[in-house]
């Protein structure tokens, strides 16, 4: 009996094996520390802007060791000190239509990044940066979405001159109340067709003043739950891009949860601050008719509403607004040379730029408010248990008269200082959010921990190995060696497949490797000992490896089923950390398979195969 | 034929031994979940924790001092792997501020602390998340285990799939009493070591029941438990190698591997330890106790041909 391998099989194991270590040999070259400029707004990344660029960095003596273009520009240096001084003069140079952000390229070399090979993609707790995951305010989305709807039913009430008595928004609902129940019925058959996406009822409760009961159908629910997170994904995408951060993350998790992953972020507080803000201006004309001082004590007049502003005052302005932030289309900061003082210049879309200009024109001479508008989250304890209280403080931040008629653009003054004009700049720029959100969890890693857990991760990795390797080639002689082969095969084919995913490697990723590299010998173990056996039962040696391998196989395929299935719960049910652990184990699974069964025997079939054998030892 | 001679050890004979030695190790595990319970790390409680470095050892006393000054009292504050680092932990009923807390921490730390530190790890996860984790996680073992049930039972027959599941019960258990018992820190990642463990045991018993099956067709004589011990012995040498090769790389990584690491190795360590006697002595007996005879796997299935076919 021999034992040999078909041509194909041998040919196919060294194809797969030379395919595996191309996939894994970016992982060797190790990054650049680079600079990426990615356009804003309308700028455009060109050869002239590279050749600038080129210039700029040699006049400050900044040697740049590599640049690539695509959609943004990729500047590599030889090392972070160059890195960071290069963003520096380039963030300054750059600001208004560029943004800069630090970045680690792969530096796979020319020819590997033609077979479309990278490095494994490592995850935060590697490369260091924040994880944050934040929850949508659906209750508010909603409320936002039921007054919406109050405005647009009363508008249309009166549109078709059916006269009620009072629409409310109340608990999820709006309630109409008329004085006629004439009037009721007829409304609540026009409404009910007007707004489909609206259930209508008669409220039998108050059969004295003929209400309708209007509330959101189950699937409108679902439509503005779902428009709050896609319009929240947005916004925020805005907002990472402003804050200038290379390769984000954001994400939709769940059905009311984003993932926002900013890679080499350190100011966290930024981030959060910017990431959760939700500040937004609006523009109301004074009201001059009505005094401030009966409006102070109770006497609020109807469509006007009492403010406050920054130096402790009290102003009357018209509920009616004239603008809102979501109708700024760009917004940037900037000193008034008049004053010294902060300011924001603004531009408005269409409609925005036609009303301001409907109200400039017939406002000449008028005083008109800019409100500052943000919406504050705040824990308190109540009971001994946390409460997250809601407040919205608005403030008027400026008072202006119309000295003439504008449109689209402008500028507004009377933020304390500058760095709340950009700030406030960012976020006129990058959309308001459609509903609060509040971060339900937080993982920042520090770098100097990201390079550490590499390096452990690393390590153990590499002892862990050369134990088993050891271990083996003592206890099983040649066949040890065998399985040593295989095992490092094993790890050339894990790290291959994990840059082909891009999936990302984690430190528990790492030691899911460290596990996988442990496990991935039972089954030459099971082969080999199984070989033992047959020969001890006086099989031949070659009749006992032909043995050994077949009847191995069933039970190696059952025992690495059964992980692989608890691997694979792992990763439906984990979230970050434990996911990373459950790819690598799954794939450690799968290549060990491979490489303990059909490499080893390729092995085997290649030195013994072909001999007649009297001994064989193992 | 089988050479019935390397039955070198009778394990069944002190079967009664094991069942004792398992019941008392149950026994304090459950007993001490249930008074002291597992200590639970922020990912299962909510709440904040900061990792920050110092360049000179840093004095815990000070720390504190000014930790209770800036506000946050109840803080947990002590070393991390060496006097340089520091960890403090904040539970959720404190940190009321939110995800803002750790900032406003570092910013008192490097206000009034004798020395700068550096920002290693913030982690804040809120109360509700932390509900949700403990929840999937009981339910990621959950499921896995009935998945196991159903595929060993398809693939051999429902009473060894009721002894490998009561193998990873126990497994489980004692791993969970083990953490309870010395007040190790459970989190996500002990968690992910404990599915490991299960999967690692299931290996483990599987290929006895392997041993087993193939052993009930083929040999002709032998009480059941005659042919489950010759099957322990056959495979003996083979548990006894897995299980130091794991072993082998699990301490590099116990010791290498870092503080993170710490806690999931240590739980990995156990749980291979246990879970390599538990193959022996509570996969296989109860197996036998629920009364598994020859007659019972005597067809053999269609897959079982198929799958030796393939090298």
């Amino acid at each position: 009996m021999m034992n040999h391998f078909p041509a194909w099989k041998n040919v196919a194991l060294a194809v797969s094996l030379m395919l595996a270590v191309v996939y894994a040999l970016p992982n060797i070259y190790g990054e650049d520390p680079s600079v990426q400029v990615s356009p804003l707004r309308g700028a455009v990344v060109n050869t002239l802007l590279l050749t600038d660029i080129k210039e700029t960095l040699k006049n400050a003596d900044i040697p740049l060791k590599a640049s690539e273009q695509s959609e943004h520009l990729l500047l590599r240096f030889n090392n972070t000190e160059q890195q960071l001084k290069a963003a520096d003069i380039l963030r300054d140079k750059l600001a208004k239509n560029y943004v800069v952000a630090l970045n680690l390229a792969p530096a796979t070399p020319e020819w590997l990044r033609a077979f479309n090979a990278s490095p494994m993609y490592l995850g935060l707790d590697l490369r260091g940066g924040v994880h944050f995951l934040l929850e949508v305010d659906m209750q508010a989305a909603e409320k936002q979405a039921i007054d919406r709807y109050a405005t647009d039913i009363r508008q249309y009430l009166r549109e078709e001159k059916l006269r009620y008595l009072n629409v409310a928004a109340e608990d999820g609902k709006v309630l109409i109340k008329f004085r006629k129940q004439a009037i009721h019925d007829a409304a609540l058959e026009q409404l009910s067709r007007q707004f489909r996406s609206w259930e209508f009822k008669t409220d039998p409760t108050t059969p004295a003043k003929p209400t309708i009961i209007a509330a959101m159908s189950q699937d409108e629910r679902k439509d503005v739950r779902k428009y709050a997170l896609q319009q929240n994904i947005i916004t925020l995408k805005n907002r990472v891009n402003e804050l200038g951060v290379a390769e984000p993350v954001i994400q939709q998790q769940g059905d009311n949860r984003i993932v926002v992953e900013l890679p080499g972020v350190q100011d966290t507080a930024r981030a959060k601050e910017i990431l959760g803000a939700t500040a937004t201006l609006e523009y109301h004309m004074v009201d001059v008719e009505h005094s401030v001082s009966d409006a102070i004590a109770g006497r609020v007049p109807l469509g006007s509403k009492l403010y406050n502003n920054r130096e402790g005052g009290q102003i009357l302005l018209k509920k009616q607004v004239i603008v809102t932030g979501s109708e700024i289309v760009d917004a940037s900061s900037g000193i008034e040379s008049d004053s010294g003082s902060a300011m924001v210049s603004v531009s408005l879309d269409g409609p925005g730029g036609k009303k301001m200009s409907k109200t400039t024109r017939e406002n000449i001479g008028q005083p008109m408010a800019v409100v500052f508008i943000e919406n504050r989250t705040d824990t308190k304890l109540v009971d001994g248990k946390p409460v997250r209280v809601k407040s919205v403080v608005e403030e008027v931040i400026n008072v202006a008269t119309i000295r003439g008629h504008f449109s689209n653009r402008f500028q507004t003054t009377g933020l304390d200082n500058t760095a709340e004009a950009r700030d406030l700049a960012l976020l006129l720029r990058a959309g308001a959010l459609a509903a609060p959100i509040d971060i339900v969890e937080e993982r920042t890693v520090g770098p100097s921990l990201g390079q550490d857990n590499i390096d452990r991760g690393f390590n153990s990795v590499l002892i862990g190995f050369v134990l088993v390797l050891i271990f083996m080639a003592v206890y099983y002689k040649t066949f040890g060696l065998f399985a040593d082969i295989a095992l490092a095969t094993n790890l050339i084919f894990i790290v291959a497949i994990l840059s082909l995913l891009q999936a990302t490697l984690t430190l528990p990723g790492i030691a899911g490797i460290v596990l996988t590299v442990g496990m991935a010998v039972d089954a030459n173990v099971l082969i080999f000992e199984r070989i033992k056996e047959e020969l001890k039962n006086g099989n031949s040696p070659q009749a006992s490896i032909h043995a050994g391998y077949e009847k191995a196989f069933s039970t190696i395929a059952d025992a690495n089923v059964t992980t692989l299935i608890a691997a694979i719960i792992l990763f439906g049910f984990g979230t970050g950390p434990i996911k990373g652990f459950a790819i690598t184990l799954s794939i450690g699974i799968l290549t060990s398979m491979f490489t303990a069964i059909v490499g080893t025997r390729a092995l085997v079939n290649a030195s013994f195969g072909n001999r007649q054998l009297t001994t064989l030892k193992i | 034929m089988t050479d019935q001679t390397t039955i070198k050890i009778d394990f069944l004979s002190k079967r009664k031994l094991a069942t004792i030695f398992s019941f008392l190790l149950i026994l304090v595990s459950i007993a001490s979940l249930a008074t002291q319970g597992l200590k639970k790390g922020i990912d299962f409680t909510g709440g904040t924790l900061v990792e920050m470095s110092f360049s000179a050892p840093a004095d815990l006393n000070e720390l504190r001092q000014v930790l209770t000054t800036a506000g946050f009292e109840g803080a947990v504050v002590q070393h991390f792997g060496s006097s340089h680092e520091v960890l403090i932990r904040l539970l959720p009923d404190v940190s009321l501020n939110t995800a803002a807390l750790s900032n406003k921490m570092q910013a008192s730390i490097n206000a009034q602390f004798s020395q700068p530190g550096e920002l290693r790890r913030a982690e804040f996860v809120g109360p509700q998340v932390g509900e949700e984790l403990t929840e999937d996680g009981g339910l990621a073992l959950l499921y896995a285990m009935i998945c196991i049930l159903i595929y060993v039972t398809v693939r051999f027959e429902y009473r060894f799939a009721l002894g490998s599941v009561a193998a990873l019960a126990h497994d489980v258990i004692i791993t969970l009493g083990f953490f309870s018992v010395f007040q190790f820190e459970f989190d996500l990642t002990v968690l992910a070591a404990l599915l490991a463990v299960i999967g690692y045991s299931l290996n483990d018993t599987i290929v006895v029941f392997d041993r087993v099956r193939e052993n009930f067709r083929k040999l002709r004589k032998g009480s059941p438990s005659e042919v489950v011990n010759i099957s322990l012995n056959q495979t003996l040498s083979r548990t006894i190698m897995t299980s130091l090769t794991t072993l082998l790389v699990l301490i590099a990584l116990f010791i290498f591997g870092g503080e993170i690491i710490h806690d999931f190795a240590l739980a990995l360590i156990v749980g291979v330890l246990i879970g390599t006697y538990s193959s022996i002595y509570v996969a296989s007996p109860i197996t036998l106790a629920l009364g598994i005879s020859k007659a019972d796997l005597m067809v053999v299935t269609v897959d079982q041909e198929e799958l030796d076919k393939i090298p």
